[in-house]
């Protein structure tokens, strides 16, 4: 009710006569309300006001703070009848009001009054009223009254005051904590609503003790609990007991008994609550699902919609993880496709399409397609998901499925609808070879007469990446070219591309092409015209971008890879000047975002364009900045990649020093970051004494110590190491701070002539394979990978040991390469039993690396690991073999 | 944690999806105008169920509604998606049978409407803040019509002596039924 509604006189007119609230008015019935103040209360007539004021109030409108405080108060005037009605429409027209604090104050001794009153209706309202309007202080006054009423002998009174406790626990809980005692006995009262009231109170009085509630489920599923109500509730709880106690050593569950007791319970709310918490229990076993589904089905072929949604909804569900176990539903979900109730439909669908095997297919595919007419696109969307990975699941019947998908492609439908399904049709293409042609088909036909510039122009992409590796490519140029003649300026750009890769791609078709590329050229467009020309003069061999062909290629079709982010960074750092913009200078490292990750664990990485790698990239190029400042290294060439901070003290230490691996082809620099915390001391020639006896391959060249470090203002020494050309060299490295302290006066700055010469021990540090590894992201693995040498690929397996889980298993793995995990796959879903990770990355020499990761786990947590390398060069794959295996 | 079953919303509307008396219970609409647009969406998805014999069921936005039609209402309890149906189910058949008990099973809008204090009070013995107070039909209508006293005794006493029996009747074959 935020701001008041306008007037709805417009509605009203046009209502029948008959309508008692007909044109009414809200400022007649505030001068109305003034009947309130009559000395000889009337209480009929002040209830219909009441019920008027109400009926202005639940319509929408809303009164203004001096009108609600003038009601308010007339309000508080009827307290003097004694009329049992009034007194009702007075309780709702209070709650109603909610009154301010200083308002409240006029009422709660009449409410008190009442509370205390012999009619037990007074009684249970007063309590629900004053409850909702109190603050802490008046709580304090009536507390008692509330403990007693909690263990009153009238239901309704004890109920009203639990209620009221769950509601003031919110505000008040440590109020409500003392009355345990009394929650405790009205659990085990006789009236049903009393127990069901009172359990929910007491656990939610106990609910951070996790003994208490297991001990309060132990003592309740023993079976003093009545009320259906309340054993939903305890049904809750317990399978709260089961989630976080788990499974013991027998392989049994603690209150499972108890669960499955309850379908067998006469209530119907009570037998579905107890399945759908069976079904839901993680790591379910097809044993301990078998009653639930068995009650679940039966529920099917009820009379009752309510019940035959909540039982497909649920066996729906059990689907997704479980298919075998609700297969033996599925004669009773054939007969919901004809439901009447579409959600009840399409849920039936949905499952079947889940659980369904191979021969049942075509059957159900007819009846679907009678089906989809007449439902809404949500739940076309719903369907057309499920038929995607129906398809995934059985390749082989792709003729009729991708046949289905792509008569609904003509149908009417949403932007959304329509988009789900030329996602399917192209998951299908891409993961289904023999689907390719039949879905290029398709997608032709529907780019024919669409209306939505977004699925064009996404399908013409497609179509130029796949179109030309066809059997007959030549048959698609027709689509192709009437999308340049017919469509709007973003289509027919697209378009020109797609023709142009084309004639890059079939060389038979080149001619022709150029004299439809040429027609483009007269385009009404900038960009179409442009790209028109671009690909005449390159195809042609008028401009030469490249040496070889395949240059050519890459160059005008090659996927881009460079985050955009990291691009827009160096084009703003560029300055005009004699050499050109490179663009292979733009670095490609996307930096994780850890934080952010592990927030949002289930959510795929946001990727290149993730607004908080800006900061990171600038980070790297102030390294950069940096380093080339100084004169001694400018000449170890490009930086290839710069490491993390790692810390090397302890936090809240004397010195704070961390260190930042800078990594060239033939050397390695350590940047290592000092603050000096102590005000009384000014350090003086700060270098870092380095032990590389550990670190074979490694040589000390130059040492550039920090000629002071005051408090608080940090500075860096750095130290250079020369190794091997282009060789990821490891070691670890033993590192003494050594510097000069002086005294310094802190109150004003005095520094003391004499210096101390003194050392401070930090810890190791190690330079490891990962940091010879840049994370790069590639945006389509499969496509990187086909695009990879197979020769280059190097397969083992790995024992891994015993580990905590598959996905500390997975961790480890893309720590110790230092990669980029692709398409999300870092995420392992809880429980699963194995897992493929896919990741990507530069390797010093600038060598390309992709690596798939196959894991599995047994029993014991043993946790076994299939790694299948590709790269641009041979040795590389067998050197991430090495590092795997080293590590 | 484990959670109370709560219900989010009671709406009855009339045969145009206009609002004879709702309550909502929690924040999920916090505008006039996005419980209008809730009232409008229920409305127009469900107007052409027959849920007149038996209640019905509809899933959309998250929300779970479970409705049924008499005359020219229409009654919807609103609950969250994860919410067990049946217990909605409760409440909704515990309020609509309390409302046929009061309007002594002459229930249409108009009626309805002449009785709308009646209406509201079911409303508030039925639901507390979200919280189910009360499932069972006659105990609510025995509650509202105990608080409305003279009130309902007037109209009572009104009555032609068959329609006194007939209401007698009814009220015996449902204390039978139960």
């Amino acid at each position: 009710m935020a701001q008041p509604m306008l007037k709805k006189d417009d509605d009203r007119d046009d209502e029948v006569d008959y309508h008692p609230f007909f044109g009414i008015e809200k400022g007649a019935v505030l001068q109305e309300a003034r009947v309130f103040n009559d000395p000889q209360i009337d209480p009929r007539r002040c209830s219909q006001v009441i019920t008027k004021v109400l009926y202005i109030l639940n319509q929408g409108d809303t009164l203004t703070q001096i009108e609600g405080t003038e009601v308010f108060f007339s309000v508080t005037k009827l307290f003097q009848s004694k009329d049992p009605g009034l007194r009702r429409m007075m309780y709702l027209m209070i709650k109603e009001l909610s009154p301010s604090a200083g308002e409240v104050i006029m009422v709660t001794s009449s409410l008190m009054k009442d509370m205390n009153s012999k009619t037990d209706m007074y009684r249970a309202n007063a309590i629900r009223v004053l409850s909702r309007i109190i603050d802490g202080t008046i709580l304090a006054q009536i507390e008692r009254y509330l403990k007693q009423a909690i263990v009153d002998k009238n239901p309704v009174v004890a109920s009203a005051a639990l209620v009221s406790g769950i509601h003031l626990l919110q505000t008040s809980p440590e109020v409500v904590k003392r009355w345990s005692n009394e929650v405790q006995e009205a659990v085990q009262s006789r009236a049903s609503l009393v127990q069901f009231h009172a359990l929910a109170l007491l656990y939610q009085i106990r609910q951070h003790d996790r003994l208490a509630v297991t001990k309060l489920v132990t003592s309740l599923t023993k079976g003093s609990v009545r009320s259906p109500l309340a054993q939903c509730l305890l049904i809750r709880y317990a399978s709260q007991v089961i989630r976080e106690s788990g499974v013991n050593q027998a392989g049994e569950r603690p209150h499972f008994d108890y669960l499955e007791s309850c379908l067998r319970h006469k209530a119907e709310m009570v037998i579905l609550e107890a399945a759908r918490a069976i079904t839901e229990l993680s790591g379910v076993t097809s044993r301990e699902l078998t009653p639930a589904i068995t009650v679940l089905q039966l529920f099917l072929s009820s009379s009752k919609p309510v019940l035959r949604f909540a039982a497909v909804r649920t066996l729906n569900k059990v689907a997704m993880t479980h298919p075998l176990a609700v297969t033996n539903c599925n004669i009773d979900m054939e007969s919901l496709i004809s439901d009447s109730n579409r959600s009840i439909a399409t849920l039936a669908i949905t499952t079947l399409l889940k659980t369904g095997n191979e021969s049942s297919v075509d059957r159900l595919m007819k009846q679907i397609t009678n089906f989809m007419a007449d439902i809404a696109d949500e739940f076309k969307i719903v369907v057309v998901d499920a038929i995607r990975s129906l398809c995934l699941k059985f390749p082989l019947k792709y003729r009729s499925l991708m046949n289905f998908l792509s008569n609904i492609l003509r149908e009417e439908g949403g932007f959304e609808y329509k988009k789900a399904i030329v996602d399917s049709i192209v998951t299908l293409i891409r993961d289904i070879p023999e689907a390719k042609e039949i879905g290029l088909f398709h997608l032709c036909e529907f780019i024919e007469d669409c209306e939505f510039t977004y699925l064009s122009t996404q399908i013409l992409h497609l179509l130029g990446n796949e179109g030309p590796r066809t059997s007959d490519p030549s048959k698609y140029i027709r689509y192709v070219y009437n999308r340049v003649i017919l469509e709007n300026a973003t289509v027919r750009a697209a378009a020109v591309s797609t023709l142009a890769k084309f004639g890059a791609l079939v060389d038979s078709l080149k001619s022709r092409i150029f004299v439809l590329l040429r027609r483009c050229l007269f385009d009404s467009d900038d960009e179409v015209r442009d790209r028109a020309t671009l690909y005449l003069k390159v195809l042609g061999g008028e401009a030469v971008v490249g040496e070889t062909e395949k240059e050519t290629n890459e160059f005008l079709f090659g996927s881009f890879d460079i985050p955009l982010v990291n691009l827009e960074a160096s084009l703003k750092n560029y300055e005009p000047s004699e050499t050109p913009f490179d663009i292979s200078s733009v670095p490609r490292e996307v930096r994780s975002q850890p934080l952010a990750e592990k927030k949002a664990p289930g959510k795929k990485p946001t990727g290149p364009a993730g607004p908080t790698s800006g900061p990171v990239v600038s980070a790297i190029d102030a390294y950069e900045k940096l380093l080339s400042s100084i004169p001694e290294f400018a000449a170890f060439g490009k930086l290839f990649k710069s490491s993390a901070p790692v810390e090397l003290t302890e936090a809240e230490t004397e010195y704070a020093v961390s260190v930042v691996k800078h990594i060239y082809d033939g050397h390695v620099i350590l940047q290592f970051n000092c603050s000096n915390t102590i005000p009384e001391q000014l350090l003086e020639n700060v270098t870092v004494l380095i032990d590389a006896s550990e670190a074979e391959d490694f040589a000390e060249v130059y040492t550039k110590p920090l000629r002071s470090l005051p408090y608080d203002s940090p500075g860096q020494t750095f130290v250079a190491f020369e190794k091997p050309d282009g060789v990821p060299a490891v070691g670890k490295f033993s590192n003494i701070l050594k510097f000069i302290v002086k005294e310094v006066d802190p109150a004003s700055g005095d520094v003391d002539e004499d210096g101390v010469e003194d050392e401070y021990q930090l810890e190791d540090l190690e330079v490891t394979y990962a940091d010879y590894m840049l994370k790069v992201p590639v945006s389509n693995f499969r496509n990187a990978w086909e695009g990879m040498d197979p020769e280059s690929e190097r397969v083992d397996e790995y024992g891994l040991g015993a580990r905590e889980s598959l996905a500390e298993a997975v961790n480890a793995v893309i720590s110790i390469l230092g990669m980029h995990p692709c398409e999300g796959t870092e995420v392992v879903p809880n429980n699963s039993r194995s897992h493929t990770c896919l990741l990507s990355g530069v390797f010093i020499g600038n060598v390309k690396v992709l690596v798939r990761l196959s894991f599995g786990i047994s029993g014991p947590k043993e946790v076994a690991m299939k790694l299948a390398v590709r790269s641009d060069d041979p040795d590389v794959s067998d050197k991430i073999h090495e590092i795997v295996a080293s590590g | 944690m484990a959670t109370l079953p709560s219900v989010k919303n009671i709406l009855v509307l009339d045969s145009e999806g206009k609002r004879v008396a709702v309550k909502y219970y929690t924040d999920d609409w916090p505008s006039v105008s996005s419980k209008l647009a809730f009232e409008k969406s229920v409305f127009t998805k469900t107007m052409k169920i027959n849920a007149r014999n038996e209640a019905d069921i509809v899933m959309f936005d998250g929300h779970i509604v479970i409705f049924k039609f008499i005359q020219d209402l229409h009654f919807f309890v609103t609950g969250g998606d994860d919410e067990n149906e049946l217990i909605l189910a409760s409440v909704l058949q515990g309020f609509f049978d309390s409302v046929g008990t009061i309007l002594r099973n002459n229930v249409e809008k108009r009626t309805a409407l002449e009785n709308l204090d009646l209406i509201y009070l079911c409303l508030d013995e039925v639901v507390d803040g979200g919280m189910i107070l009360e499932t069972e039909a006659s105990v609510i209508a025995d509650k509202v019509s105990s608080a409305s006293g003279l009130e309902t005794m007037a109209p009572f006493s009104e009555q032609t002596l068959s329609q006194a029996f007939a209401v007698a009747r009814e009220h015996f074959a449902r204390s039978l039924l139960k």
